[in-house]
């Protein structure tokens, strides 16, 4: 039994059509049209996801690697296009389009007021086509093009409201901070090509071995580890996808995109991309200590000091931003320890809690007409139930509360960093730890501040004012303002619970939110669930030596009420219950008499401006300098229009040559005997 | 006429000029009538070169010989092999595009202005078609004349210090290499011909002193870093069709004539001074990148931006050198050599496409500073995706055909060297920077003047012209076997020969 290629085109392709006729017929088709063209692209790759991970894991089918046609063949070189699908993939698919799906559905409510809708819907089924692309390639071309393409649809979608300043500021440096992981990721490939010859992934997982031992010559006395260089290479591609310290800048600004697309890119799938690719080489990983360990202390304080931000924020949508961060560093922490499975559980079950995160986020945005700094919210429970009950499952998820999904990704992390030795575990260890009481603290204080104690807004002109809040619809439809339309803390209209196209998906994601943990740690984590998908030395098997402690999920759970995270957990809860709940005041004390602390967080390290300063300003003023000295000036200048006027200043010379006067003549021809003549004697000699 | 193909390909075009010609001021409509007909024709006419040339092999195919100036040894022989087809076809595609974006917006003159861009395709074919080299000089030469009278008569308010210094920069180089050929004439005991040429055996200096007058000759034409001024003035100056087929065939014809001339003549010299090509070829692609980033006219920021990616070309053609006779690794130097061919024919459509676009906007604004513009897209939102499509191809973007050949070079060159990988690389931050931060302050934002208000959206002429562009980008990027598979062979043979050494 095995899957065949036409399903898996189907899964890619069908997302591809969708997004072709609402992008370029979008007109024609009209905005129910490109809905349902795209839903239903995006439900077929979903439902055959489905069926190829059920084959893959109860159907007894094998694992697909087939090339599809050939890209180029120079000599021995090849890249084409294909596919290769094992449990890794299939459940990645399965992840993408599940959530694409919700996602779709979810759009169709918020963005039900806006001119952009089947431009929207396009770019998001456009996504969907490249993240399977990405993660269904078999070799490194086809990765770099989903990589790159993935990029590409991320831009178009955070500059999605083009008319605003900070989105397309957002965007372009979105881009541009990719590219230099990129760059990195980039060469890495170009060694894989130099030191294995091929850009197939079985090819090249084949000849792993080979690598130990081999050399990469930098100078003439001076030669770095091959698989080091290539990890490292590589995994400088994830952390700008991921959104690794320091590449991690791009990844808060995307929040000027629409929420729908905070849900799908930059929360549950494209940012995890960097976690899935390593984890896809982790043949290639496995032969570099010191790569790990650089991924180690990366991961390691991506998840502590982004999180650490996400405290301070007033916005939303930042501090689940910044919780995503410091999330996907909770993962690349596993990756550089080895546990590749964890991450990738991580990935799986941060997909689902957090598209529901954001997705809430989004419907108390959309509940509170376009206002999404908490300080106006508060006490939202009573107007959207539905809303504030997913989101306490997210976030109860998100803080790792054992049963809840999070509890077990997390925990195991947690557990495989204390088990590990590789250099750099112990600041790992205690960053995760420390991460833990971030985390809680940041999630609490979101639920309180949006759904629980007083209500820090004011509605205006009551409920019953059906002319006016038409035309204010309309109006937002018009200039997507959705910060500069009213004063801050008063409401036209009172908050209220979103259509049932935006609650249904919330739901749909609460269930996994809450279960699938329990459900898939045992076979996942600690069983052989990947195979040979994910290889790991045995030297290196932290969760293999963790497998042993495993006595099933309802174990692990109770296990986990007696832990140190658990109670730290539960220490962030209990200050943000007690500082958000029922003494507000202390947040303002607390302001005060930390206020460095404050500033540092509140500026986010003034990371941004640092950035700003040297590579952007530094970057116009090194061009300019480059224009002015040595396009103008010197080449130009000096040596184009200077020989030009050169050969003037000589003719204007030797012009004055031709006097006229006979005995100028006469004396330049007895002038030039005598060199003439001289010449010939000293040739002579 | 099959055997003739090479010589219609050429004579095609310059010929149908005369009816363009006679049909004189007062109907413009018939001259442009007949000059879309003559360069569909020259256009389908190239197409059968491809079941006509067998690219199994890469030898020079369809050869036609004839005495020229027996006296001299001058012969009229032409022949092609798989990356000159590559060129024919693409020099025939940009210029009915190049036609067609012309079309209403030439007004004054335009029977002269097509009938110039006519005999100009000819010559360029003639310089991808000649295996005579005083025949490809004299193509090469000719080649400048229309162009010069394009950009001295259609062109902008700078248009004869641009022209002058266009066509003196290209002169004084060609002039050197004019030298080297008659000096290798007499080395050959009298022939032209570049095959004899090539198997003239030469010393150390004399080869370093072709190396030097073939340099010069080609460098200026890509053009490399540090003779690179001219460039960006002329396209300024020039109509929106003279920058077309300036970037995207002209520019090509330098490094067809490293391929042709430096290559095999002087390859000991060319190893030698392969260094020197390869540190101007990533000063091109760094330096460059930061000179266009701050320029504040977009034909200026395009016209850098294409000396940019030539660096690409030059990079992978004299890569190949470190990887044959240095790393033992010709199959590397196959790559390099031929991600610098795909990126040949890449660049013709991006840059092609990118001028066409800039010309879109001049038509209507009369201005190509980026200051003047701002929130494009709110008024034109069938173009704004055609230019997204061409910026991110211009930034290298996978799928597009911007990718492949820059693709092929980083690759090949980390196996040189991984040094000259890093500065390769630099491109995808550096060319995403300048052209996306242009895309951003023209297409994004809100309408920021009422000229920008005003602004219509694409025609069907219009539309027309950037569909063909974008399927070019699209098709190479999404499957360039087939043009790969068509210049393979012959690069092949080139790198083979690169190893003999002639000392």
């Amino acid at each position: 039994m095995s899957l065949s290629l036409s399903i898996l085109l189907t899964i890619a392709l069908a997302p591809l059509v969708g997004s072709i006729l609402a992008g370029l017929f979008g007109k024609v088709i009209g905005r129910a049209g490109a809905h349902t063209a795209t839903l239903l692209g995006v439900a077929i790759a979903c439902g055959l996801s489905f069926y190829v991970l059920y084959q893959l894991v109860w159907g007894g089918a094998q694992n697909f690697n087939q090339d599809i046609y050939t890209w180029f063949q120079v000599g021995q070189y090849h890249a084409s296009v294909g596919f290769m699908v094992d449990r890794l993939t299939a459940m990645m698919m399965v992840v993408v389009t599940f959530v694409s799906l919700l996602v779709h559905l979810y759009t169709i409510g918020y963005m039900a007021d806006d001119p952009g809708y089947q431009r929207f819907f396009s770019y998001i089924s456009l996504f969907t086509f490249s993240m399977l692309m990405l993660v269904m390639s078999n070799n490194f071309m086809q990765l770099f093009f989903g990589w790159e393409a993935v990029g590409l649809v991320s831009y178009l979608l955070i500059g999605f409201w083009y008319k605003r300043p900070t989105a397309i500021f957002a965007n372009l440096k979105a881009f541009l901070v990719n590219r230099v992981g990129d760059f990195g990721f980039l060469l890495g490939i170009s060694a894989i090509l130099y030191f294995m010859g091929t850009l197939d992934y079985q090819t090249a997982f084949d000849h792993a071995p080979e690598l130990v031992g081999k050399t990469l010559q930098i100078t003439q006395n001076h030669a770095w580890d091959a698989a080091t260089v290539i990890g490292i290479l590589l995994f400088i591609g994830a952390m700008g996808k991921s959104a690794q310290v320091p590449l991690h800048v791009w990844l808060p600004d995307s929040m000027e995109g629409p929420t729908p697309i905070s849900a799908l890119i930059h929360a549950a799938t494209m940012v995890t991309a960097g976690i899935f690719m390593v984890a896809r080489m982790s043949p290639l990983f496995e032969l570099t200590d010191a790569a790990l360990s650089f991924i180690l202390v990366i991961g390691s304080t991506t998840a502590l000091f982004t999180g650490l931000i996400g405290i301070v924020q007033n916005d939303i949508k930042r501090v689940i931003a910044y919780s995503t961060l410091s999330q996907l560093g909770y993962m690349t922490v596993a990756l550089g320890v080895s546990a590749y499975s964890g991450a990738v559980f991580h990935l799986m079950t941060h997909a689902f809690f957090k598209a529901l995160l954001f997705l809430g986020a989004g419907s108390v945005i959309i509940g509170m007409h376009h206002e999404q700094d908490m300080r106006y919210m508060g006490g939202l429970r009573k107007y959207m139930p539905v809303t504030w009950i997913t989101m306490w499952i997210g976030s109860l998820a998100l803080a790792g509360t054992p049963f809840f999904s999070g509890f077990y990704s997390k925990d195991a992390i947690i557990e495989a960093v204390g088990e590990s030795h590789r250099w750099g575990a112990g600041y790992a260890y205690f960053c995760v730890l420390a991460g833990v009481f971030v985390t809680s603290l940041y999630s609490f204080r979101l639920l309180y501040m949006t759904f629980h104690g007083k209500e820090r807004f004011t509605v205006a002109h009551g409920h019953a004012h059906h002319g006016a809040h038409a035309s204010h619809d309309d109006a937002h439809g018009d200039t997507h303002k959705e910060d500069v339309h009213h004063e801050p803390g008063i409401l036209e209209h009172a908050p209220h619970e979103s259509p049932w196209v935006v609650t249904v998906p919330l739901v749909l994601l609460a269930i996994p939110s809450i279960l699938i943990g329990f459900f898939t740690v045992g076979p996942m984590l600690f069983g052989d669930w990947f195979g040979k998908a994910i290889h790991v030395n045995e030297a290196n098997n932290v969760l293999g030596e963790l497998a042993h402690e495993f006595h099933g999920a309802l174990n692990m759970a109770f296990h986990g009420f007696t832990a140190a995270p658990f109670w730290l957990a539960f220490a962030g809860f209990a200050v943000a219950t007690y500082v958000y709940l029922f003494n507000p005041s202390v947040a303002d004390k607390a302001k005060s008499a930390l206020k460095p602390v404050y500033e540092l967080l509140n500026h986010k390290y003034w990371i941004d401006e640092l950035y700003f300063a040297v590579f952007a300003k530094g970057g116009v003023k090194l061009g300019e300098g480059l224009s002015k000295v040595g396009d103008a000036a010197i080449i130009d200048g000096a040596i184009v229009n200077g020989s030009a006027s050169l050969v003037q200043r000589i003719a204007s010379g030797t012009r004055r040559l031709q006097s006229g006067f006979l005995f100028h003549y006469a004396f330049a021809m007895i002038l030039g005997l005598i060199l003439l003549l001289g010449g010939y004697w000293l040739i002579g000699q | 006429m099959s055997n003739h193909l090479l010589s219609l390909l050429i004579w095609l075009p310059v010929v149908g000029a005369i009816p363009v010609l006679l049909a004189g001021s007062g109907r413009p409509g018939l001259a442009r009538w007949i000059s879309l007909l003559v360069a569909v024709a020259t256009f389908a006419a190239s197409l059968a070169l491809l079941p006509a040339y067998d690219a199994s092999t890469g030898t020079l195919q369809l050869g036609e010989s004839m005495s020229w100036i027996p006296s001299l040894g001058i012969n009229y022989s032409l022949a092609v092999d798989g990356i000159s087809v590559a060129l024919i076809i693409l020099t025939t595609f940009v210029q009915i595009l190049v036609i067609v974006g012309a079309w209403e917006v030439i007004q004054n003159k335009p029977h002269q202005y097509m009938a110039a861009m006519l005999i100009l395709e000819g010559m360029m074919i003639g310089v991808f078609c000649a295996t005579d080299a005083l025949l490809f000089y004299v193509f090469f030469e000719a080649m400048l004349i229309p162009m010069f009278v394009l950009i001295g008569i259609w062109g902008g308010p700078r248009r004869v210090y641009a022209t002058l210094k266009f066509f003196i920069y290209t002169f004084f180089g060609s002039i050197f290499m004019l030298i080297g050929l008659i000096y290798l004439y007499h080395k050959t005991g009298g022939s032209f011909a570049i095959a004899d040429m090539a198997n003239v055996h030469l010393t150390m200096t004399e080869q370093s002193w072709l190396f030097f007058a073939f340099l010069l000759g080609f460098a200026i034409k890509v053009p490399m870093v540090p003779v690179h001024t001219w460039l960006p003035d002329a396209h300024v100056e020039a109509p929106t069709g003279g920058s077309v087929v300036l970037a995207a065939v002209m520019l090509k014809i330098g490094g067809y004539g490293f391929l042709r001339f430096s290559l095999p003549i002087t390859p000991d010299a060319s190893h030698h001074f392969a260094w020197l090509v390869i540190v101007l070829s990533l000063i091109a692609v760094c330096y460059i990148g930061y000179v266009a980033l701050v320029q504040q006219d977009m034909k200026k920021l395009v016209a850098y931006s294409s000396i940019a990616h030539m660096g690409f070309v030059t990079l992978g053609i004299f890569i190949a050198f470190l990887l044959v006779r240095e790393t033992n690794n010709p199959e590397a130097a196959r790559l390099g050599m031929q991600g610098a061919m795909v990126q040949m024919i890449s660049h013709g459509f991006i840059s092609g496409a990118m001028f066409s676009c800039i010309g879109v906007l001049y038509d209507r604004m009369h201005t190509r500073q980026i200051k003047d513009y701002g929130g494009v897209i709110n008024v034109m939102p069938i173009f704004a995706p055609f230019y997204v499509l061409f910026a991110m191809a211009n930034s290298g973007l996978p799928g597009t055909s911007g990718f492949v050949g820059e693709f092929m070079v980083i690759l090949a060159s980390f196996s040189a060297n991984p040094w000259i990988a890093l500065f390769a690389a630099f491109t995808l931050i550096i060319g995403a920077a300048y052209t996306l931060w242009m895309v951003k302050r023209v297409l994004w934002g809100d309408v920021t003047n009422k000229h920008v208000a005003e602004l219509t959206d694409v025609n069907g002429r219009e539309i027309f012209m950037l569909s063909a562009f974008a399927a070019g980008v699209l098709i190479l990027g999404i499957w360039p076997e087939p043009l790969v598979h068509l210049m393979d062979a012959s690069v092949a043979r080139i790198v083979e020969q690169l190893a003999i050494t002639k000392v």
